[in-house]
C-alpha cells in the first residue's frame, strides 16, 4: 500500500528543508577551502606572517560553518532510507553508487586531514601543512562532484534499465552515469556559485574591517584574493551557466519550458521572455515583456533549434501515460508468472514509458483501468508549476548581476588603489554577504522543485517513492528538526558573528586590532 | 577480473562487516570519550584534555560510520531502505544524537563561560552515549527478527514503532554496545593522558569490561536457548539474482547456533570477545596501555562478528513474515553494481588506512595540561 498523501508531502517538506538547511553550509566550505589554499600558497611562496594570520583566522570562520556542514549533512544521507525507502529499493542499485564513492574517494580525504588542518600546524612543515589544506579543499569539492552526480541521475537517469525479476532499476553502464551531461554542468554550476558565496564572504567581513579602519593590511589582503577568485567565479557561475544542461534529458525539457513561462512552442529562435506573470490556469504568461530570439540562442545555443512549448509537452506527456498503462499491463504478466520470450519483448517495447504509467498511481491502484478524467489529471501533475520556477530563476540570475557588478567594481576600484573613497562600495558588499545564498537557494529550489512530479525524472513519481511511515513519526521527526536545527543555527551565527567582529585579533598573536588598542590602554 | 556473483554476494557481507567494525573500532572510542567526559573529567582542563586527545581525529573516524551507510546504500540497497525507514524514530534520535558531537567539539571551547562549556559537555556525552545504545539496541532486534513484509511492488510494510525496539534482549544489547565502547574509549584515553585522567580512566576500564563481558555471556546464553532464530529451508540458486519474498524461511528456537555446528572453528570469536576484554583488563592493571587498547579492540572487532556470523546469511530477519527476511544472497545490488563497489573498495580501503595512519604519527603522542595551556585558544 502506497503511503498516504499526508506523509508524503511532510516528507517532501522535512528534505526540502534540511537539504536547503545543509546548503547553508556547504557553499561556503566549498569556496573557503580554496581561498585558505590560495593564501597558505602565498605564505609558503613569500614567507610573510600576515598569510599565515590570513589561513588562521579564515580557517577559523571557516572550522565554525565546517561543523554545521558536517552536522546536517549526516540528515541526507538517512533520509533516503528513511523517509525514501521505496526510492532506495528501486534506484539504491544506480544512485547509492555515486554516495557510496563519494564517502570513500572524497568525504573521508576532507574529514580525515581538516582535524590536521587546524591542530597541525607546528607538527608539519609549511608545504605539508600547505598540502594538507589542499586535500580538504580537493576533498570537499569531490565530494560535490559525486553527490551532483547522483543528483544529476536524478535529472537524466542514463546507463539503467528496469528489471523485472527484482523490481527495480540497475545500472547497464557506469561510464554513462559519471559522464552524464546534466550531471557535469551542475557541478561546474554549483562548485562556482560556492565560490562566489565564500568570496563574497570574504571581501564583506574585510570590508567591515576597512569600513572600521582596523587591521587594514591583513583587511586589504584579503579583499584582494576575494575580489580576484569572485570575479574569476561570477564569470565561470554566467558563463557556465545551468542552462546548456537543460536540453538533456525529457524531464529538462519541461523544466525548461516551465522556467522560460514557454506556454506554446515557437518557431525558432523563440523569443525571451525578461518578466511577466505566469497563470497557470490560464496556461500563459500576464504583463509579459518579451525579446525577441534571445530564448531560442540561450537555450539551443543555435537558431534553427525548437524550444518545445509547455502544452505541446502536454500533449506528449499524455501519449506517453497511456503507452505506460500497456507497459504496466505487460509488466504485471510477467509478475504473474508468464516469463515466455513474448511476454518479455511486450514488456521490453513499452518499459521505457512505465514512469508515466506509475504517474496513475495517484489515482489508481490499479493503473490499467485508468478512466480519460484520471489520465487527465495525471497529464496535469505531469508540469511543474510554472510561476515559482520563472521567478524564482529570475532572481538568482539578478541576484548573478549584481555579484557580477560588485566583483568587478571592486577590484576596479583596488588596483587603481581607490577603495577607501568609495566606501559605499565596501558597504555594499558587507551587506550583500547574505545574497550570494538567496540565489543559491532559489537555484536549488528552481532545479528540484522544477524534477516534480518525479524524484527520478520519467522513471520514478515522487509519491511513489516514500516510505511507508506513520503520520506521527513524521510530526516526530519534523520537531526534532525544527528544535534542534533553529538552536544550532542561533549558536552558529552568534560565534560567526562574534568571530568576524574580533577580525584577527582572535588569533591573539598580539599584532592586532583589539590587542593593540588594550597595549595602548596598559601603557596610558 | 570478474567475480561471479555469488561469491561477490559473500565478499560484500565481509565487506560490510569490514565498514561496520571499522567504524565501531574508530569512531568508538571517540564515543567512549564522550561517554567518560562528565565523569572522568572533573575540571575544564581535564575535559579540555580529554576532548584534545581525539580533536583531531575524531572527524575522520565518523566517516567510517557515513562511509559504511554509503556502501549498505549501493552495495545492500534493500538493507539500507528497510533498516532505516523501519527503525525510524530509533534512527532520527540517533540522528539528533549525533548533531552534537561536531558543533560541540568546536564551539565548546570557543567562549570562557562555565555554563556554556558544561553544556556543551553533557552534549557531547549524549553524542557519545546515545549511539552505541541505539546500535545496540537494533543489533539485538535484528537477532530477534523485525516485523516488516513486502508487498507485490517490493514496498516494504513495517509493524510496530519504537517502544516495541525495548525488548529485553535489544536493552540487553544496548547495555553491551555501551559497555564495550566505554571500554574502548577508556583504553584509548590511557594511551594520550597521564596521571590522574588515565588513572581514572584505567578504573572505569575495567568496570566496563567487566559489564561487557558479563552483558556478552547473559546474551550468549539467551541466543542459544531463549530465542527463536531464523534458517532458510529452499531458495533459488545463490548466484542468480532474486527477490527476498521467494524463499521459505522457519523460525526455530536456537537456530543461531546451526553455524556453530557447522564450523566449529566459529567458536573462536566469542572466546575471542570474551579473551580480549580479559586481556584488556590484565594489561591496564600493568601499566601497559597501547597492548590494553589493541586488547579492547580485539574485543570490539570480535564481538561484532559473533553476531554478525551467529546470523549468516541473515542481515535482517522478519518475525512477520519470515519469507520476507533480507539474507546476503537477496539483499544486494545487480551483480554489476557490486563488481564496481568491489573495486571502490579494494582501491580506496587501503589508501583510507594509509592516510589516516600517517595523521595518527603525526598527532602522536600524550596531551597534557601543558598543552591545553600552550593553545589556549587553538585547541579544543
Amino acid at each position: 500500500m502506497a503511503p498516504i498523501e499526508e506523509v508524503i508531502n511532510l516528507s517532501r517538506l522535512q528534505f526540502a528543508a534540511t537539504a536547503m538547511y545543509h546548503f547553508l553550509f556547504v557553499p561556503l566550505t566549498l569556496g573557503l577551502s580554496w581561498i585558505l589554499v590560495i593564501m597558505e600558497s602565498v605564505y609558503v611562496m613569500t614567507g610573510r606572517e600576515v598569510y599565515r594570520d590570513m589561513t588562521k583566522f579564515w580557517g577559523k570562520l571557516f572550522a565554525i560553518n565546517f561543523a554545521m556542514g558536517v552536522t546536517t549533512g549526516i540528515t541526507l544521507e538517512f533520509q533516503f532510507g528513511t523517509n525514501w525507502s521505496y526510492y532506495s529499493h528501486y534506484v539504491g542499485d544506480i544512485f547509492g553508487t555515486p554516495l557510496a564513492i563519494e564517502g570513500m574517494m572524497a568525504f573521508f580525504m576532507e574529514s580525515s586531514f581538516v582535524g590536521l588542518m587546524f591542530f597541525g600546524w607546528q607538527r608539519l612543515s609549511k608545504p605539508a601543512h600547505l598540502g594538507v589544506t589542499f586535500l580538504v579543499a580537493l576533498g570537499s569539492n569531490l565530494s560535490a562532484l559525486w553527490i551532483l552526480i547522483a543528483n544529476g541521475w536524478m535529472n537524466n537517469p542514463v546507463g539503467a534499465e528496469f528489471n523485472f525479476e527484482t523490481m527495480r532499476m540497475e545500472l547497464v553502464s557506469m561510464t554513462q552515469v559519471i559522464f552524464n551531461p546534466v550531471a557535469q554542468v551542475k557541478f561546474v554550476h554549483t562548485v562556482a556559485s560556492g565560490y562566489v558565496a565564500a568570496s563574497m564572504f570574504v571581501l564583506g567581513v574585510s570590508s567591515y574591517y576597512l569600513l572600521k579602519a582596523r587591521d587594514t593590511g591583513f583587511a586589504l589582503r584579503s579583499f584582494a584574493i576575494a575580489a580576484a577568485f569572485g570575479l574569476a567565479s561570477t564569470l565561470s557561475v554566467i558563463v557556465l551557466g545551468d542552462e546548456s544542461g537543460y536540453t538533456a534529458g525529457e524531464v529538462n525539457k519541461v523544466k525548461l519550458a516551465s522556467i522560460e513561462a514557454e506556454w506554446e512552442t515557437e518557431a525558432a529562435p523563440a523569443a525571451f521572455t525578461v518578466i511577466g506573470l505566469p497563470n497557470d490556469k490560464a496556461e500563459r504568461t500576464d504583463y509579459a515583456i518579451k525579446i525577441p530570439y534571445l530564448m531560442g540562442l540561450i537555450a539551443t545555443r543555435s537558431t534553427d533549434t525548437q524550444v518545445t512549448g509547455i502544452k505541446d509537452l502536454k500533449i506528449q506527456n499524455r501519449e506517453r501515460i497511456i503507452r505506460g498503462m500497456e507497459a504496466y499491463a505487460a509488466l504485471s504478466r510477467l509478475k504473474s508468472g508468464d516469463k515466455s520470450p513474448e511476454a518479455r519483448s511486450a514488456f521490453n517495447e513499452l518499459k521505457k514509458d512505465l514512469g508515466y504509467g506509475l504517474l496513475l498511481k495517484k489515482y489508481t491502484s490499479n493503473v490499467i483501468d485508468a478512466t480519460p478524467e484520471q489520465i487527465t489529471k495525471a497529464t496535469n501533475d505531469s508540469i511543474p508549476k510554472v510561476a515559482p520556477l520563472f521567478l524564482g530563476f529570475r532572481l538568482m540570475v539578478g541576484l548573478g548581476m549584481l555579484f557580477l557588478f560588485i566583483f568587478v567594481t571592486s577590484f576596479y576600484f583596488l588596483i587603481r588603489r581607490r577603495l577607501s573613497k568609495h566606501r559605499w562600495l565596501l558597504k555594499l558588499a558587507l551587506f550583500s554577504i547574505p545574497l550570494p545564498w538567496v540565489a543559491i537557494e532559489t537555484g536549488w529550489m528552481v532545479a528540484e522543485y522544477g524534477r516534480q512530479p518525479w524524484t527520478i525524472s520519467g522513471v520514478l513519481p515522487t509519491h511513489l517513492s516514500a516510505s511507508t511511515l506513520q503520520v506521527n513519526d513524521l510530526y516526530f521527526s519534523l520537531a526534532g528538526f525544527m528544535t534542534f536545527y533553529t538552536l544550532l543555527l542561533v549558536v552558529e551565527l552568534y560565534l560567526m558573528f562574534k568571530y568576524a567582529r574580533l577580525g584577527p585579533s582572535s588569533l591573539h598573536t598580539g599584532k592586532y586590532h583589539f590587542e593593540q588598542a588594550a597595549n595602548q590602554n596598559s601603557h596610558a | 577480473m570478474m567475480f561471479d556473483y555469488e561469491t561477490l554476494k559473500i565478499i560484500w557481507w565481509a565487506f560490510v562487516g569490514v565498514l561496520l567494525i571499522g567504524f565501531a573500532l574508530m569512531d568508538g572510542f571517540d564515543f567512549g570519550v564522550g561517554i567518560l567526559l562528565p565523569f572522568i573529567g572533573k575540571t575544564d582542563v581535564e575535559r579540555r584534555i580529554m576532548i584534545n586527545t581525539i580533536g583531531p581525529t575524531w572527524e575522520g573516524n565518523q566517516t567510517w560510520f557515513i562511509t559504511a551507510g554509503g556502501a549498505l546504500f549501493a552495495a545492500w540497497p534493500l538493507a539500507y531502505a528497510a533498516a532505516f525507514s523501519g527503525f525510524y524514530v530509533a534512527l532520527m534520535i540517533l540522528l539528533f544524537s549525533l548533531f552534537f558531537r561536531p558543533v560541540g567539539f568546536d564551539y565548546r571551547s570557543k567562549i570562557a563561560d562555565t555554563r556554556w562549556r558544561s553544556t556543551w559537555d553533557w552534549a557531547l556525552f549524549i553524542g557519545g552515549f546515545v549511539p552505541p545504545l541505539i546500535f545496540g539496541v537494533a543489533f539485538g532486534n535484528l537477532l530477534l527478527g523485525v516485523p516488516f513484509h513486502y508487498d507485490d511492488t517490493m514496498r516494504l510494510e513495517y509493524v510496530g514503532g519504537f517502544l516495541d525496539l525495548l525488548t529485553p534482549f535489544g536493552l540487553l544489547s544496548g547495555v553491551v554496545s555501551v559497555a564495550m565502547l566505554t571500554m574502548h574509549g577508556a583504553a584509548f584515553l590511557r594511551t594520550k593522558t597521564d596521571g590522574v585522567l588515565a588513572q581514572r580512566a584505567g578504573r572505569a576500564l575495567i568496570i566496563a569490561a567487566m559489564l561487557m563481558m558479563l552483558g556478552f555471556a547473559a546474551g550468549g546464553l539467551w541466543v542459544a536457548f531463549g530465542i527463536d532464530g531464523f534458517r532458510i529451508l529452499t531458495m533459488p540458486d545463490s548466484n542468480t539474482a532474486f527477490m527476498p519474498v521467494v524463499k521459505t524461511v522457519e523460525r526455530v528456537r536456537g537456530a543461531w547456533m546451526d553455524n556453530y555446528a557447522r564450523w566449529p572453528l566459529m567458536w573462536a570469536l566469542p572466546l575471542a570477545g570474551f579473551g580480549g576484554a580479559m586481556l584488556s583488563i590484565l594489561l591496564t592493571m600493568r601499566q601497559r596501555a597501547v597492548a590494553a587498547f589493541l586488547s579492547s579492540g580485539v574485543a570490539v572487532t570480535a564481538v561484532i562478528l559473533t553476531a554478525g556470523a551467529s546470523m549468516f546469511p541473515f542481515v535482517m530477519p522478519s518475525s512477520l513474515d519470515p519469507n520476507s527476511s533480507l539474507t546476503a544472497w537477496d539483499v544486494v545490488a545487480s551483480h554489476k553494481s557490486l563488481g564496481i563497489m568491489f573495486w571502490v573498495v579494494v582501491i580506496f580501503l587501503p589508501l583510507i588506512i594509509t592516510y589516516t595512519a600517517w595523521i595518527y604519527r603525526v598527532m602522536r603522542g600524550k596531551v597534557d595540561a601543558a598543552h591545553i595551556a600552550a593553545n589556549e585558544h587553538s585547541a579544543y
